[in-house]
């Protein structure tokens, strides 16, 4: 990596959520990210994939503030960002923006589309009427709509449009950093391949940062240039794409590659032999998590858990990586 | 013909406050004895209504069937007597696996009474089937002893084969208390249970994670081919009609553009639509290409080839009508005017 | 604007919204325009025992009462009353109950739970027996009925408020507003009051025909404002001991109050049907394009 400072910094960040009995008592934590340490430089994408319940969209969430972090410290630009007061959180949202896997439900349903346009530079800056008119214009020809839009309610918009409204809104603060929770999921091929082109095309008008969370792995492997695995909660596996997706070290990252079809290749499932499910959240494994599906699991990964460590050129936390 | 099923030119169509939207358009399609075929489309293309209508549930407040045929094991499904198609064949000889796995068992009752309660009309040791007899209504009709204990045996060898641990106890939990995955595995021992021809699996692998999928898609392929049975396949996935499918079949706008073995389908398409699809799957280093232009809207769908609009090679002739079905190679079909490889 | 002009053209098309918002139209227009259409204006006031218990007939449309006035001309005025009684009671109680509502529905803390088991105890009590309880303890008098009522009736606002709040809370626009650096008061008054305030005016327009009602009772009871005040309920108890001869005296109150609190209903389950389901399928639509749902 370059000399430059990074963008974001996440250190040990752990977020656990309370269980709670009928009378409001708390009896058991899940916890949903416990202890996961990662680094964004400015201009990047990376990419942050691991199947459902590993934590990854609550990571995003703790990161914007969505939720607070139990423990651990996250800094953006080199400021903690995580225990700050809320007005002082809140003004952060300059820099810092998530967006959600289907940005048309941000909007507001009762409010015009230049309503919400303009909202942001509303709650943020002092600037005139006219000054955010030119703004608004600038980024709706960013994402691709007409000006005739402004004037309309988001049903009388397709799903597509909404879409490109949702992550507008997001950009009239210019933010650097941008997280995108779950972007393409539930997409048909043809309008997944759309919205990547304009995250490109706006990560290169506008200079911007990316934390892709996903599950697609085709798709972080094509957008991504550096990829976290993250599994019930910590992160198993992180490096460049290109060799983690060519030559995986961790044993889950390999049985989640070998999982994902390859048109073109043998057919995977011939050969697939991960068994098993991913182990309640609640009632995590001793030692390495991954060890009661782990072919290659040993005596010591019961007792001692694996923490990331250089292996080659990726981070692995695997005792026998 | 050899054929299991044959849908022959088959409408549908669905009232809506703007019209009637034609979710089928002159649909053909055949799946052989044993075969596996997937039914690849974006959403809106018709293969869910497809496979409902194949099986005659498509929705009372909507949909209806215009024209065509559908010939399953030479009966013209359509033509028959309504309540016979219901007790012989479906559930029977055509059954379902659904696409949610979390809906679709109901949460109060175990999984064993809910599956017992199909196997007392389904199960394939029911013989007096086909003679509906009208003496007794259906809640009164009895479950005789010994079948009860055949079925129930039978259900304790399906769960095994789809590796669900510990069957016997298994039937007697609730629903809740199994995982997506299990629950899936689950819908697949009920459509295996009695004994079909045809399974219809609607996306049943959407809404499991990558690992869980590659999983089931293995167990249903191994078991269909193991016994025989041929399965409809719909997804929007084409990884996954690469991974399980021996056919591949391509739908848009409620019509069917082509039909061809999985490697070819994948290797040389033919149609356009096929091609810009394939393309668009992501790729790493690559220049994204999308599909320029939208999905028509169904109540007024462009005449003729409905991707024309968002055709490269469109000429006039595909607005006229409707291309016909073109061999490519063998059991290799498309229905366009300028296939690929060939203009 | 455009959603209003919308709104009136899918009302116009519900027949019994229709008649209902017709017969609010008629009470208010009534009140309003009661001098010129009343064919005696003075027999709010003025007693004629000569005339008294007439039936129905040419000079007087709907008889007269006990005093010999004019029932007809009394009724006219009397819906001043009745729309004075309905509107301040159920206005005060919007202005109670929905602060209430949206600060309990906002914050997730004591405060919250202390004001929603407030307004629990005031539920917990039937409306009418409050009311009576306070008109009585108060003395009857027109400020006691309405202040009666407000105070019983806020609490139903504060509650569908508060549910509606908390369930708006989990819209996704909501956090992600918060997220884009909204004031949780920017969220509360810009986002979710809007949000909530079809529901709150469907419960204001069937408010407005139970309080009515709630207050016709107190009058029938005496306890409303004294007479000479033509209000209804009290009309209709004036009328018991002429019964059932006098039958018009009881009938024509009746079927005012009658008519009235229907018109209300009307208006608001014709409301109601448009306005939710409105958000919704507007709602429903947008999600159908380009994402697979089913």
């Amino acid at each position: 990596m370059s000399a430059t400072a990074p963008l974001l910094e996440i250190e040990a960040l752990t977020r656990h959520f309370p269980v709670r009995d009928a009378f409001g008592r708390r009896t058991d934590w899940v916890r949903a990210v416990d202890g996961v340490t990662l680094a964004v430089w400015p201009g990047e994408t990376v990419g942050l994939v691991g199947e459902s319940g590993c934590g990854k969209s609550t990571l995003g969430k703790t990161v914007m503030g969505i939720h607070a972090p139990t423990s651990g410290a996250i800094r953006f630009d080199g400021r903690e960002i995580g225990r700050l007061p809320a007005r002082e959180r809140r003004k952060v949202a300059r820099d810092l923006q998530y967006v959600y896997q289907d940005p048309g439900a941000s909007l507001d349903p009762r409010w015009k589309i230049g309503r919400s346009l303009h909202e942001p530079l509303v709650i943020h800056t002092a600037l005139s009427r006219h000054e955010r008119d030119r703004r608004v214009e600038e980024i709706l020809r960013a994402v691709g709509l007409p000006d005739a839009h402004l004037d309309l309610y988001p049903h009388e918009l397709s799903g597509g449009q909404q879409r490109r409204v949702g992550l507008g809104r997001i950009l009239m603060l210019a933010p650097r950093l941008v997280i995108l929770d779950e972007p393409t999921s539930g997409l048909d091929v043809s309008v997944q391949a759309s919205v990547l082109k304009l995250f490109r095309r706006l990560q290169a008008t506008f200079a911007l940062t990316y934390l892709f969370i996903s599950h697609d792995l085709a798709v972080v492997r094509a957008m991504c240039r550096r990829v976290a695995v993250m599994y019930l909660g910590v992160l198993v596996e992180v490096g460049d794409a290109t060799s983690l997706f060519a030559a995986p070290r961790h044993p889950y990252t390999r049985s989640l590659l070998a999982a994902v079809p390859r048109i073109g290749g043998p057919r995977v499932t011939r050969d697939f032999s991960l068994e098993g499910e991913p182990p309640n959240p609640r009632d995590i494994p001793t030692g390495c998590r991954f060890r009661t599906r782990c072919p290659i699991a040993e005596a010591r990964c019961a007792s001692e858990a694996p923490a990331l460590r250089l292996v080659e050129d990726h981070l692995v936390a695997c005792h026998l990586a | 013909m050899s054929e299991l099923l044959a849908v022959d030119n088959l409408t549908v169509e669905f009232p809506t406050d703007r019209g009637a939207a034609q979710v089928l358009d002159r649909i053909s399609l055949e799946i052989a004895p044993g075969e596996v075929v997937g039914l690849v489309g974006e959403s809106g293309c018709g293969k869910t209504t497809l496979a409902r209508a194949i099986l005659g549930v498509l929705p009372r407040s909507g949909g209806r069937i215009t024209s065509g045929q559908i010939r399953f094991k030479g009966r013209d499904l359509l033509a028959e007597d309504p309540r016979l198609v219901n007790d012989e064949i479906r559930g029977r000889a055509i059954t379902f696996i659904p696409q949610d796995p979390w809906s679709s068992w109901s949460p109060l009752f175990t999984v064993g009474a809910q599956v017992m309660d199909v196997m007392k009309w389904k199960s394939p040791r029911r013989t007096r089937a086909g003679r509906l007899t009208r003496r007794w209504p259906a809640l009164l009709r009895g479950y005789p002893r010994a079948r009860r204990r055949a079925d129930w045996q039978a259900t304790i060898d399906v769960l095994r084969a789809v590796h669900v641990p510990e069957p016997e106890r298994a039937l007697r939990r609730l629903p809740h208390e199994f995982s997506g995955g299990q629950r899936q595995r689950l819908l697949i021992a009920l459509a295996l249970l009695p004994g079909p021809d045809l399974i219809i699996a609607d996306e049943p692998t959407t809404a499991l994670d990558v690992t869980i999928q590659a999983q089931i898609l293995r167990l249903l392929r191994s078991l269909v081919k193991e016994r025989g049975v041929s399965v409809l396949f719909t997804t929007h996935d084409l990884g996954t009609a690469y991974e399980i499918c021996d056919r591949v079949v391509v739908m848009y706008a409620g019509q069917e553009m082509e039909s061809a073995p999985t490697a070819a389908f994948f290797e040389r398409p033919a149609h356009p639509y096929t091609r810009r699809l394939i393309e668009s799957l992501p790729t790493p280093g690559e220049e994204i290409r999308d599909i320029p232009g939208e999905v028509p809207s169904l109540i007024d769908p462009p005449p003729g080839c409905r991707f024309h609009p968002r055709c490269d090679y469109a000429t006039a002739e595909c607005r006229a009508a409707r291309p016909a079905a073109r061999i490519v190679d063998g059991p290799h079909r498309v229905r366009c005017v300028h296939p690929v490889g060939k203009a | 604007m455009r959603a209003i002009a919308a709104l009136l053209r899918s009302l116009a098309r519900d027949r019994s919204a229709l008649l209902g918002l017709g017969l609010i139209l008629a009470l208010v227009l009534s009140a309003v325009l009661a001098p010129v259409l009343a064919t005696y204006p003075g027999d709010v006031f003025e007693i004629h025992p000569a005339k008294r218990l007439l039936s129905p007939g040419p000079d007087h449309w709907l008889g007269t009462d006990r005093m010999g006035s004019d029932i007809y001309s009394r009724l006219l005025f009397g819906a001043r009353i009745t729309i004075l009684i309905g509107v301040i009671a159920v206005g005060a109680s919007l202005v109670i109950g929905v602060p209430v509502g949206l600060v309990a529905g906002h914050y997730h803390s004591w405060t919250s739970d202390l004001l929603m088991r407030v307004s629990d105890i005031f539920l917990a009590v039937p409306q009418v027996v409050l009311a009576i309880a306070i008109a009585q303890t108060l003395g009857p008098s027109l400020p006691n009925v309405i202040l009666a009522l407000s105070v019983t009736y806020w609490p139903w606002f504060a509650r569908l408020v508060y549910a509606e709040t908390r369930s708006l809370e989990k819209e996704i626009f909501i956090e992600s507003t918060a997220a884009l650096g909204a004031s949780p008061w920017r969220l509360i008054a810009l986002h979710v009051l809007p949000n909530v305030a079809s529901p709150v005016i469907v419960r204001a327009s069937i408010g407005m025909g139970f309080t009515i009602l709630t207050a016709a009772a107190l009058g029938f009871l005496g306890l409303g404002p004294p007479p000479p005040t033509p209000e209804w309920g009290r009309t209709i108890a004036e009328s018991r001991e002429f019964l059932p001869d006098a039958w018009w005296y009881a009938a024509a109150p009746g079927l005012a109050i009658f008519l009235t609190v229907m018109g209300f209903n009307l208006l608001g389950d014709g409301l109601r049907d448009l306005l939710d389901p409105r958000i919704r399928r507007s709602r429903g639509i947008a999600a159908g394009a380009g994402v697979r749902d089913e």
